[in-house]
């Protein structure tokens, strides 16, 4: 079975989601993700997006599922590069991610996460 | 049946050219002013013929009863084109109808000639039908019309739709995009799609949303407003709502819409300096010497 590889770049996770998703790859994602968040103590996740064009509510309710699990294991979660029809697909669905930090590009997402936090 | 048709086609062939003189003086005569100045003479006498040596071929085919039969197919669309190029050149319905209904007298007339001192009954069954013919014809003739002033309009509305969604770049960074009209549904969509691509065709992280030009306000436009706000959000950009007038500030509290979480500004100005400063740009006046 396939896997979305999860790249290591010092203390931040980097996912990138090359194939179409479906519902098994979202949820082992999600598994993988969790288990390489406490193994590595990764204090941000990115996760780049811009490769998808079609998302369904499964999908949208995965993303928002694994930047509140990140969240809650201490790492800062950014979905970034998210398409426009995308967009406006989650938005339709009633889904805006309000937990969810987002940016343009990996480029403002890392940014984004080497601000220094909140709390 | 037969015979009577034949009588038909004799009348329309033997006296063709006659037929055709007659057809193009009544139709110049009948006051319409616009076919003497937009249509040419030969073009006119062009179209009258060719009309009537397809109409001969038609009803050669005895098939008098209905128009939808594969034989009237290419009077039918003869007729549709000289319907088109009429709508397009600003004809109304009844001047375009015009042109099939004239050819009614001239047509009768001829045929009134041929049975001269003949089978009257037969004559009057032939103009009867003929006649039950010819306003099919016409009428068929303004359904096109309709059609094409319908396209017209359709294709205006699109074209405008494309015009009144233009996005700016103010900065590196910084999209503006003016709405001026009012927002429905279609054309939020437009807006919308049309913002989204420039966010990540210029990898802008603020988008400037002006309101100025829309006129009125209801939940529904809010509504659409806010989707794409969320949806500006999802790419990682941010979208900044400006031009709310007084008028429009009260509505949106009096239909009890909630804008949290949304940043609003009541001009253009007043947006573009908060995304500038969101940006690290600094403003400020240099001192004049």
């Amino acid at each position: 079975m396939d896997r979305i590889p999860i790249l290591r770049l010092g203390d931040t996770l980097l996912v990138t989601v090359q194939v179409d998703m479906h519902d098994q790859l979202a949820v082992r994602l999600l598994d993988d993700l969790t288990t390489m968040i406490t193994k590595v103590r990764a204090r941000g996740v990115l996760i780049d997006i811009s490769a998808l064009d079609m998302v369904d509510s499964f999908i949208g309710r995965m993303i928002a599922d694994i930047a509140a699990t990140a969240r809650i294991l201490d790492a800062r979660a950014v979905v970034v590069g998210m398409q426009p029809a995308v967009a406006i697909t989650l938005v339709e669905l009633g889904m805006s991610l309000p937990g969810v930090q987002t940016a343009l590009d990996v480029d403002h997402g890392m940014e984004l996460l080497r601000e220094p936090r909140d709390s | 049946m037969t015979t009577s048709t034949n009588r038909i086609i004799h009348v329309l062939q033997s006296s063709q050219v006659q037929l055709l003189a007659d057809w193009v003086k009544i139709l110049r005569s009948s006051a319409l002013p616009r076919t003497a100045t937009v249509i040419s003479d030969p073009e006119l006498q062009a179209q009258c013929q060719e009309f009537i040596s397809l109409f001969a071929a038609a009803i050669a085919s005895g098939n008098l009863d209905t128009i939808e039969a594969d034989a009237w197919k290419p009077v039918l669309e003869f007729l549709a084109g000289v319907s088109r190029s009429r709508g397009r050149q600003g004809f109304s319905p009844s001047e375009t109808a015009t042109f099939v209904f004239s050819f009614k007298e001239p047509l009768f007339t001829h045929l009134r000639r041929a049975f001269e001192g003949k089978d009257e009954a037969e004559l009057f069954m032939n103009i009867w039908e003929l006649s039950k013919l010819l306003d099919k014809l016409g009428l068929y003739t303004t359904e096109i019309h309709q059609q094409a002033r319908e396209e017209i309009i359709r294709r205006q509305g699109e074209e405008m739709l494309e015009l009144s969604t233009p996005v700016i770049q103010l900065w590196d960074g910084i999209l503006a995009m003016p709405i001026i009209g009012t927002l429905d549904s279609a054309r939020t969509q437009i807006v919308m799609e049309a913002l989204l691509q420039q966010v990540v065709a210029t990898r802008s992280p603020i988008a400037i949303l002006d309101i100025t030009g829309v006129p009125t306000v209801d939940t529904l436009t809010a509504q659409h407003l806010l989707k794409t706000v969320a949806a500006t959000r999802l790419m990682g950009a941010e979208c900044i709502i400006s031009g709310i007038r007084p008028q429009i500030a009260q509505t949106i509290v009096h239909l009890g819409v909630e804008l949290t979480g949304v940043v609003t500004k009541a001009s253009l100005a007043d947006a573009f300096r908060l995304a500038l400063e969101k940006l690290g740009h600094r403003l400020g006046a240099t001192a004049r010497s």
